[in-house]
């Protein structure tokens, strides 16, 4: 069936002059307006950080109890502390875009003129704002409840290995969790999916972390371990930013 | 009054949902400036053609052209250019209504002007920093007509776009997104189930079950009878 409506021979061409397509924010104006969005919602729900921080402070006193030892140092410290924070991490990967998806934020993004990457640097920088206040009340916790050195030696190299793995857990993170939110079975995919790609970062962040760790505290992070950080950040980046406008699209 | 040019051209449109058509042999030509109100029953592909036509689902076959943009090919092009009212507010329950419409103003491009007119316009401007989760489904369907008119879209796309409304509240938001809200040439597609209300607004009527077109005629044409049929 098929019909038109005041339709003229001329007119049945694709509209010939049609007006340019609207112009809308720029790529960093629209990372800012989901960046702002993305901490208005979570200041209002408190759903993400409070949730992260709790689980991590949590899984240190289980492990206090598990490992029957009132400290720790060296490999096995950090362990515990990477495999915590990766574990707290997949609590804000998995809620990374719900509100969109469930409130119809995906569709309206979808339908703005704006280059759609901006989108997953925005989602990036979300996560890692998260993974952030995550450590600044996670690290002290596990100072104060498991960890046998003194934390502060070592804060320079720790701050420079757990910013190289947050960025790789973030980048990861945004990615699976575009891919699983439009499943029906989002919060079981997501940590599938998360798990296997973060061992890579847990082997580098550990290798990094446990001389730092020491009782003797010798040495930094070996730079053998942080360039093969630095360099799984880059490859997945670079994947994210290849493959994030076909995961939003239909 | 209608131009010639078509704002939207379907030639053999197909959807389908897994291996389910949602929508099938779909043509229809509606120019620049017309209303096309699509008529059927839940499940007949009304809300399939919306979506399709706001870009945010791809056509499986045939051609679908809007704003002069092919789809999905040009639909970068298009967007921007739409406004789509759908039964999801498309908006965020934990922000307000200003923080929701300056999300989007800023998306768009659009000047903070914009957002308190339009507050104003949808009498929500004394309950504009609440946020949505407080307020009542109709509030949040007159704020939701805001977000869809903020950036004066050119091809409107609505979806039952006077549910949960109050008289009163239709008398406010009608204007907006009526044909020639803001003096410009604007196109419709209006999804609803009410036919006197829908074909007093048709330039062109669509009727569809099961992701057919059961009826397609201009709307002087269609009696109420007739789309009543198509519920049965």
């Amino acid at each position: 069936m098929s019909a038109t409506l005041g339709e003229s021979p001329a007119a049945a061409a694709p509209a010939a002059g049609a007006p340019a397509a609207r112009r809308g924010a720029g790529f960093g104006s629209t990372v800012a307006a989901v960046l702002r969005k993305e901490l208005l919602v979570e200041l209002r729900t408190l759903e993400s950080v409070p949730a992260m921080s709790l689980f991590a402070v949590t899984t240190f006193v289980i492990f206090h109890f598990a490992l029957n030892r009132g400290s720790v140092e060296g490999d096995l410290a950090a362990g515990v502390l990477w495999v915590t924070l990766l574990f707290a991490a997949i609590l804000g990967v998995n809620r990374l875009f719900v509100a969109d998806a469930d409130q119809g934020g995906f569709d309206a993004f979808l339908l703005a003129p704006v280059d759609r990457t901006a989108l997953l640097v925005a989602k990036v920088l979300t996560l890692l704002g998260f993974l952030v206040a995550l450590e600044i009340v996670a690290v002290p916790a596990f100072s104060i409840l498991l960890l046998a050195p003194p934390v502060g030696p070592a804060l320079g190299g720790l701050a420079a290995t757990l910013a190289l793995g947050d960025l790789g857990v973030a980048v990861i993170g945004t990615l699976v969790a575009a891919m699983a939110v439009r499943t029906r079975a989002r919060d079981l995919l997501g940590p599938l999916l998360t798990l296997p790609l973060f061992v890579p970062i847990v082997i580098g962040g550990v290798r990094c972390t446990a001389p730092l760790l020491e009782l003797t505290h010798r040495s930094g992070p070996p730079a053998r371990w942080l360039a093969t950080l630095g360099v799984y950040d880059l490859v997945f980046g670079l994947l994210a930013f290849a493959l994030f406008d076909f995961l939003v699209e239909d | 009054m209608p131009s010639a040019a078509p704002a939207v051209e379907i030639r053999g449109l197909v959807r389908r949902y897994g291996e389910r058509e949602a929508l099938s042999g779909v043509e229809l030509s509606l120019p620049a400036g017309s209303t096309l109100v699509v008529f059927g029953p839940n499940g007949a592909g009304k809300t399939t053609l919306l979506r399709v036509l706001a870009t945010l689902l791809r056509p499986h076959a045939g051609r679908v052209s809007v704003l002069g943009s092919e789809l999905p090919g040009d639909a970068w092009a298009a967007r921007g250019r739409l406004g789509l009212l759908g039964h999801e507010p498309l908006l965020y329950s934990e922000l307000s209504a200003r923080q929701n419409l300056r999300y989007h103003a800023r998306l768009h491009g659009v000047g903070e002007e914009r957002i308190v007119e339009l507050l104003d316009a949808v009498a929500m401007t004394r309950r504009a920093d609440e946020p949505l989760r407080t307020l009542s489904r109709g509030m949040v369907q007159r704020v939701a007509v805001a977000r869809a008119v903020l950036h004066e879209p050119e091809l409107l796309l609505l979806d039952e776009p006077y549910a949960n409304l109050d008289p009163a509240a239709i008398e406010l938001v009608a204007p907006l997104i009526g044909a020639s809200a803001s003096g410009a040439e604007r196109t419709r597609e209006l999804c609803s189930h009410d036919p006197g209300r829908g074909l007093a607004q048709a330039d062109l009527v669509l009727g569809l079950r099961g992701g057919r077109p059961a009826l397609l005629a201009e709307a002087a044409t269609v009696r109420a009878s007739e789309i009543t049929e198509l519920y049965r």
